[in-house]
Formats: structure tokens, C-alpha cells, sequence
């Protein structure tokens, strides 16, 4: 009887992978999906943040493709060690702060890794050539084989005709005419597969859940970096970057304004780490500050928080200026008319 | 079989997922895990884990800022 063989799945949650991991397990390989979590994969985020959005259906994609197709699926933690990829990508940036092909080179890499670990036989993705990003072009898919260290133990079922034989292949363990031979930017045959497989409601778009392809999100994060003296983050980083308004005034500070509820009730989490301001004469946001403040500073970006609470028309607020030693101040002062906060301020 | 408690609070997805998923890795056979968030998407997420990976989800509760994931870990072979 001849030996079980196992994947293992890169499972973004998006169609590609949900399809390409249903085209090896009918040929009767054993997959596990695998799915790695970098700090910038976060869906739902906005949603799980934002009161207004409490009722929306909120799911992990991967978890549910993972249903979907039956298989297990290890969520692995690596925040810290993508810091390099980010930060010094070998390949550089994709059209904001995406280290695409690095990114996809660094997951091949873990779960080159992981098959070792695990006695797993190799290692499937959702590739399909041509198609964005720039990591599933004709010329970097050979980069990621070599550079992750899989060769050919990594196999891209939906586009493997179109590509050398790897050693699932050529031992046998799959028979590559069952395999396919998409290619391109149009979403088409992976459409009919879903459709033929009877796969409904799967994310679109593809995998789309990287907050580093935001154009927004990409210019904070730079502003962030820009003005610390290091570019090193931590996950609360990533999320502040997420939540608010993000004021900048002035050099040596940025205010995070709270827009709604859900995002206060979320910030008020970060209070022991951020100074922050509350306006205690009217109902109005919580404003975290990111930086070092002076008192000059603080009634400047008091009287910016203001111009956001319900006093904003008030001839004058009472507002709350609370430091990371305990010190607390108030203050009273004008809300800033909304001429004065300037459009370069903004984030 | 011993209760055990794992706060999850302030994570967002899929952190409580992970921390579930390490967790349990320590635990054995028949305990039982109480998860707390305060990530409302973890009331969909921690219990597909659950189904996907073959352990039962005996309670779920919500209260206005918290939910709570009750979890009796169940003999699934190498948790690796």
C-alpha cells in the first residue's frame, strides 16, 4: 500500500487557495491549511471596532474556507519575525508599503519550515501566473521557489501546466493532467471552478485582507514611522493606525480622535498607554495622544478634540488632559473653528 | 479534567483564535477552556476553530462588552 501523502495549504481565505486546495484533496492527498498572521491580515477589524457596524456578519475568511473544504487549519502567529520583511524588503515595495514578493517568499519559507516540522510531503499556494500581485508573475515564481527554499516541493495546482514538474508531480503522488492551466488577470476560471465545486459566499477579493496594499493605512504607518526614531512597531501600533481621525498638528505629536462609540470604547483600552484628552463639559470623543506634549501642545490639541465633541459651537469646553505619569489637567478653552484645523494636519 | 480560563480581551481577530489554538495545545483530553473577548467576531471565529479542528463548544454567551466561548477540549491526536 503505498504511503499517505500530505500537504500543506497556504490558505489566505480567499477563492484562489479555496480552490487550489480542493483540486489536490480530490486527488486524494491528506491538506491541512495553514495560515499566517502578520498584524496587517486584519479583517474585520473596522467591523469588530465600529459600533455602527456591530450587526454585520463578521467572519475569519480562512477559517471559513478551511470549513468549507473540511480540512484543519493552523493560525501561526508571526508578527515578530515579518518585521523584517516589511522593513527590508530585498525586492521592494509594491504600489504602497506591500512587500509582495518578499511577503509571499517569507509564508513559502514558514511553511517549508512547517513540512519539516509536521512530516508533511509539500507545500501548495493559490498562485496563478500572471495574475496580480506582482509575486505571481512569470519571473518571481521561480524567485520564491528558490529564495523560500522549496523548489519544487512547492506546486501551484491552478496554473501547474503552465509550469516545470515538481516532485509531487513527477513521483506520482498527483497526476498533473488533473491539474490546470489558468493564467492572467481574469477571474473567470476560477468563477466556473467555484461555481462547479458549488462553492458560494467566498470573499472577494482574492485574498484581499492586507492593509499594506491601502493606500490610507500605507501613508500613516509612514507618517508613524517618519516621526519615531525607530521603525520598529508592535501590534498596538498596527491597530491604532486603524482606529480614528489622525491629526497631526505639529511635529512632535499626533492626536487619534475617536469617530464614533465602538472606536472610544476600543480606545479607551489603550488609556494606560497613550496620553489622552476627554471633554468633561460636553459629550464629545476620546483623543489619544501619539508623541510627547507640552502644556502649549495640550491646549492646542485640546482645542482640535473639541472642535469634535458636541460643544464645538460653545464659546468654551472644559476638557481633561491626562498625562502617562497620572497627572491629570483641566482646561478650559475655545473649540477650534473648523477653518483653523488645516487640511495638511490630517493623516 | 480541569477548568481553565483564557482571557482574550482587547485582541482582535484572528489573536483570540490563535490564543485558543496555543492554549489548548497545553491542555488535555476532556478539560475545559472558557475564552473571554471583547471581539464580538469571536463568538463566529473560535467556534469554527473548534469545528475545523474537532473540539466541542459546549456554552457560548454574550454579555453587552463581553463574550464568552465555553470549550471542552476534545482527543484529536497531535494538536500540532
Amino acid at each position: 500500500m503505498s504511503k499517505q501523502r500530505k500537504a500543506v495549504s497556504l490558505i489566505s481565505g480567499g477563492l484562489d487557495s479555496l480552490l487550489a486546495t480542493k483540486v489536490i484533496l480530490d486527488q486524494g492527498i491528506h491538506v491541512e491549511g495553514i495560515n499566517f498572521f502578520t498584524g496587517f491580515c486584519v479583517e474585520g477589524h473596522t467591523h469588530a471596532i465600529r459600533k455602527q457596524d456591530k450587526d454585520k456578519v463578521k467572519r475569519n475568511n480562512a477559517l471559513w474556507s478551511a470549513e468549507k473544504l473540511g480540512v484543519k487549519l493552523h493560525i501561526i502567529d508571526v508578527i515578530e519575525e515579518y518585521k523584517d520583511v516589511l522593513l527590508n524588503p530585498k525586492h521592494g515595495y509594491g504600489q504602497n508599503m506591500n512587500p509582495c514578493l518578499d511577503c509571499k517568499g517569507f509564508m513559502v519559507k514558514k511553511a517549508v519550515e512547517w513540512i519539516k516540522e509536521n512530516d508533511f510531503d509539500f507545500i501548495i499556494t493559490g498562485e496563478v501566473i500572471g495574475q496580480r500581485p506582482m509575486s505571481q508573475r512569470k519571473e518571481t515564481m521561480p524567485i520564491i521557489q528558490r529564495e523560500s527554499g522549496a523548489g519544487d516541493l512547492l506546486l501551484r495546482p491552478l496554473c501547474a501546466k503552465n509550469l516545470p514538474e515538481t516532485l509531487p508531480e513527477r513521483e506520482g503522488w498527483v497526476d498533473r493532467e488533473k491539474l490546470l492551466d489558468f493564467s492572467g488577470r481574469t477571474r473567470k476560471p476560477q468563477m466556473a471552478l467555484a461555481e462547479k465545486y458549488n462553492f458560494e459566499g467566498y470573499a472577494t477579493p482574492a485574498g484581499g485582507c492586507c492593509f499594506l496594499t491601502d493606500k490610507n493605512y500605507s501613508d500613516k504607518l509612514v507618517d508613524m514611522w517618519q516621526h519615531r526614531s525607530s521603525r520598529d512597531y508592535e501590534l498596538d501600533d498596527l491597530m491604532m493606525l486603524k482606529v480614528g481621525r489622525h491629526i497631526r498638528p505639529n511635529e512632535n505629536f499626533k492626536m487619534i480622535i475617536g469617530r464614533e462609540q465602538g472606536e472610544n470604547k476600543f480606545m479607551e483600552g489603550y488609556r494606560k498607554m497613550y496620553p489622552y484628552i476627554h471633554c468633561t463639559s460636553h459629550n464629545g470623543p476620546l483623543t489619544l495622544i501619539d508623541g510627547t506634549i507640552s502644556e502649549a501642545d495640550a491646549e492646542l490639541a485640546a482645542r482640535i478634540a473639541a472642535r469634535f465633541g458636541q460643544g464645538r459651537d460653545a464659546e468654551e469646553v472644559e476638557m481633561s488632559i491626562n498625562y502617562l505619569d497620572g497627572k491629570n489637567t483641566i482646561i478650559k478653552v475655545k473649540p477650534m473653528p473648523k477653518d483653523e484645523i488645516l487640511e495638511e494636519w490630517y493623516v | 479534567m480541569s477548568k481553565h480560563t483564557l482571557d482574550a480581551k482587547r485582541l482582535l481577530c484572528p489573536m483570540p483564535v490563535i490564543r485558543t489554538q496555543d492554549k489548548i495545545k497545553t491542555l488535555v483530553t476532556g478539560d475545559i477552556l472558557e475564552v473571554v473577548c471583547t471581539d464580538p467576531g469571536a463568538l463566529q471565529d473560535v467556534p469554527a476553530w473548534c469545528r475545523i479542528n474537532g473540539h466541542k463548544v459546549l456554552e457560548t454567551k454574550t454579555t453587552e462588552d463581553e463574550v464568552f466561548i465555553i470549550i471542552e477540549v476534545s482527543d484529536v491526536g497531535d494538536q500540532e
